[in-house]
């Protein structure tokens, strides 16, 4: 075990892959020569050359269509898009070509590529450096969504991804990089995709979340214990697959349910594990699900800590719940 | 390439005569203005006053003589590095410390990013961080204005990595189609972050790109403001007499970083950057001004010590300036507010959102 924060994981997951595998490609802007403006993809070039590791001309459609072409040829191909807030201009490669090669194909080609991207809040971004848009990927069928909050489960997860046989949207909290530190598997580890992660176990109440959003959770559920509330956490880790089962199992024990994401309210992620739990466990159901999300506006610069959950917003809904 | 200025700031005697004393003052005057500006606003990032800024310094030669050659009718899309072009067209600086602070007296509300000005009186639209978006939107606007009659030129600026991106081609295709009236101003300073031009294309010059799409093209040196101005000149004359869209690009220099987030010592040579501070194009003017009687030590003083006055005026302002008020974050989503979002404002306003705000 070596101790990293998110940031190196990333890092150790691709250089660990990459050794492993020689069909893994990375690429993007600004990825090789500077080693990405995160420092993900540091050490990477000099390790395995330019004709593995590769900076792009300032084209997403580009780094994206050429990475499913890539993927369809028998690579693996890593995409970076440098934030997420950027990854438009390929959107149509994603939704209308990498999500749906296998189908349309009837299985015939296929499209395993990862596609890396920084999300999220919290580093004072303003609109375009900072929003949470991981329900248009969850939305689209033939994607997986992965999203993990520790340096464990970054190495894990990305392994898991790049040797997943379909696309993969790749989410990584930019607010944790260096926040976010924890042991570290050494060498190959991978942690399938699919499967939720117990942060905290609690009787009262089921925190979800996901990235950025988990230790925002984890300070809410340590206050809650102060007042006697004990609170269940659980980190989703991929949108798609979804853990269903660690979903609904949790709460059933509680009782209480009270979603959490940084994006938007309106058709967020949050609303499909509400209707999820209204459909299949409203009978264990004490309360009604309470959201507490970003709010139905852009991602605003001044207001930023207004309008992202904090651990105090998270603990009135908790708080809602439990008396209700 | 076109150049007037050479390095020592000596007039190509095959050029045509020079714009009047009055006109080379001013472009000096702005120049000096934004490099003290630029120079002001790193400092207070480094002092953690700010959270981010994106200077054009290096660049104030291509801004400034293109901004100069536009009418006041005309508008503006720019990137990251054109807000010189605001401040010349009239919007105050106040405005420019104010959105760099995010301060409820912000025009535009502490919504965004430092550097991302709004100035509709200056015909200078809202800038988007998204590269090459606004390319579009100028082609859009020039048709816009010939369909409604009017002689308006759209100015729309990109950086050489912005050629990359499709928006841009898209842009650059559609102006061709409906020769609008518009110029595509690229501002190659040789970088897109850590990427070289170089990386852009495999075409040795981006001006290649005009012919590709059926318009004149012309290269320019662009920390020689003269010839930036005349080409731009040329550019704007021909859109609005009805001759369609002109690709220009302007051959300069990034001379900091790409933003106060980023260290270009990691990845460019500094014999490159040495060579390119002898083609200063602040240095290059003012020895051609010199030389004319038109400027010395006297006028360079009093202009920056103006010019740090109004910076410090506006500065206090900001820093005395409260922060926006919750329900600016709710307004502008759209002309009238959502029943979704009125409850959403409630609830913001009763959250532990505001105590843990700052915590
Ligand atoms: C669509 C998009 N992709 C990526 C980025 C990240 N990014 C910001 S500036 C930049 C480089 C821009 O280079 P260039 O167009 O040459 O303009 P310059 O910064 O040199 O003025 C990149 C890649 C972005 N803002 N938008
Ligand atoms: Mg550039």
């Amino acid at each position: 075990m070596a101790t990293l924060n998110l940031l190196q994981a990333v890092n150790d997951a691709l250089f660990t892959e990459m050794r492993r595998d020689e069909r893994v490609v990375v690429f993007g802007e600004d990825v090789a020569r500077a080693g990405g403006v995160f420092r993900t993809t540091d050490g990477l070039l000099k390790e395995f050359g330019e004709a593995r590791v590769f900076d792009t001309p300032l084209a997403e459609s580009g780094i994206i269509g050429i990475g499913v072409g890539m993927a369809l040829y028998g690579l693996r191909p890593v995409a970076e898009i440098q934030f997420l807030d950027f990854i438009y201009p390929g959107f149509d490669q994603i939704v209308n070509e990498a999500a749906k090669m296998r189908y349309r194909s009837g299985g015939q080609f296929t499209c395993p590529m990862v596609i890396r991207a920084p999300y999220g809040g919290g580093i004072r971004g303003g609109h375009y450096h900072s929003q949470s848009t991981e329900a248009y990927f969850a939305h689209t069928s033939g994607l997986k969504v992965v999203i993990p909050s520790t340096p464990a489960d970054a190495k894990g997860l990305l392994a898991a991804s790049i040797r997943d046989p379909d696309p993969v949207i790749f989410l990584e909290p930019k607010h944790l990089y260096r926040s976010a530190r924890g042991e570290v598997p050494e060498g190959e580890h991978v942690e399938p995709l699919g499967r939720a992660r117990l942060v905290r176990r609690g009787e009262h109440v089921t925190l979800v979340a996901w990235g950025a959003m988990v230790p925002v959770c984890e300070r809410s559920a340590e206050e809650a214990a102060t007042e006697g509330v004990q609170v269940e956490v659980l980190d989703l880790r991929s949108l798609v697959p979804l853990d269903v089962d660690a979903l609904l199992a949790s709460v059933a024990r509680t009782g209480r349910l009270v979603v959490v994401h940084e994006a938007a309210r309106t058709a967020g992620f949050g609303a499909e594990v509400s209707a999820l739990v209204a459909e299949r466990a409203i009978e264990y159901l004490e309360a009604p699900i309470y959201r507490v999300t970003g709010y139905d506006t852009p991602f605003p610069f001044a207001l930023e800590n207004d309008y992202l959950p904090t651990p105090a917003r998270v603990l009135d809904a908790v708080r809602q719940a439990v008396r209700y | 390439m076109v150049r007037v200025l050479d390095e020592r700031g000596e007039l190509d005697p095959a050029s045509p005569p020079a714009p009047p004393d009055s006109e080379l003052r001013y472009f000096y005057l702005w120049m000096l203005t934004v490099r003290t500006i630029d120079g002001r606003m790193m400092h207070l990032q480094r002092q953690g006053r700010i959270a981010f800024y994106g200077p054009i310094t290096g660049q104030e030669a291509t801004v400034v003589g293109s901004v100069a050659a536009l009418g006041p009718q005309d508008w503006v899309f720019p990137a990251l590095r054109e807000y010189p072009a605001a401040l010349m067209r009239g919007m105050p600086l106040s405005h420019l410390v104010h959105q760099c602070y995010g301060t409820a007296l912000d025009v535009v509300r502490g919504r965004q990013m430092p550097c991302h000005y709004s100035s509709p009186a200056a015909h200078y639209v809202a800038m988007s961080s998204c590269i090459g978006t606004q390319v579009p939107h100028a082609v859009g606007a020039a048709m816009a204005a010939r369909i409604r009659g009017e002689d308006t030129v759209a100015m729309a600026y990109m950086g050489d990595g912005a050629t990359s991106e499709p928006d841009v081609h898209a842009a650059l295709n559609f102006a061709g189609v409906y020769r609008a009236p518009v110029v595509l101003f690229c501002q190659n300073n040789g970088w897109a972050i850590t990427v070289p031009v170089e990386r852009q294309t495999a075409a040795s010059r981006l001006v290649e790109r005009a012919e590709a799409y059926g318009m004149p093209g012309v290269r320019v040196d662009g920390n020689d403001v003269l010839a930036v101005h005349r080409v731009t000149l040329q550019a704007v004359e021909r859109a609005r007499s009805g001759g369609g869209p002109t690709f220009i690009e302007a051959v300069t220099y990034r001379m900091l970083g790409h933003t106060t987030s980023d260290d270009p010592s990691r990845y460019r040579d500094p014999a490159e950057v040495e060579a390119w501070r002898g083609r200063d194009p602040l240095l290059r003017m003012r020895r051609f001004l010199e030389a004319r009687g038109l400027w010395g030590d006297e006028e360079e003083a009093a202009l920056l010590a103006r010019v740090q006055a109004a910076l410090n005026a506006a500065i206090e302002a900001a820093e005395a300036a409260p922060r926006p008020p919750l329900e600016s974050l709710f307004d502008d989503v759209y002309a009238e507010p959502t029943p979704e979002l009125e409850r959403q404002l409630a609830e913001a306003r009763g959250a532990g959102s505001r105590e843990g705000a700052h915590g």
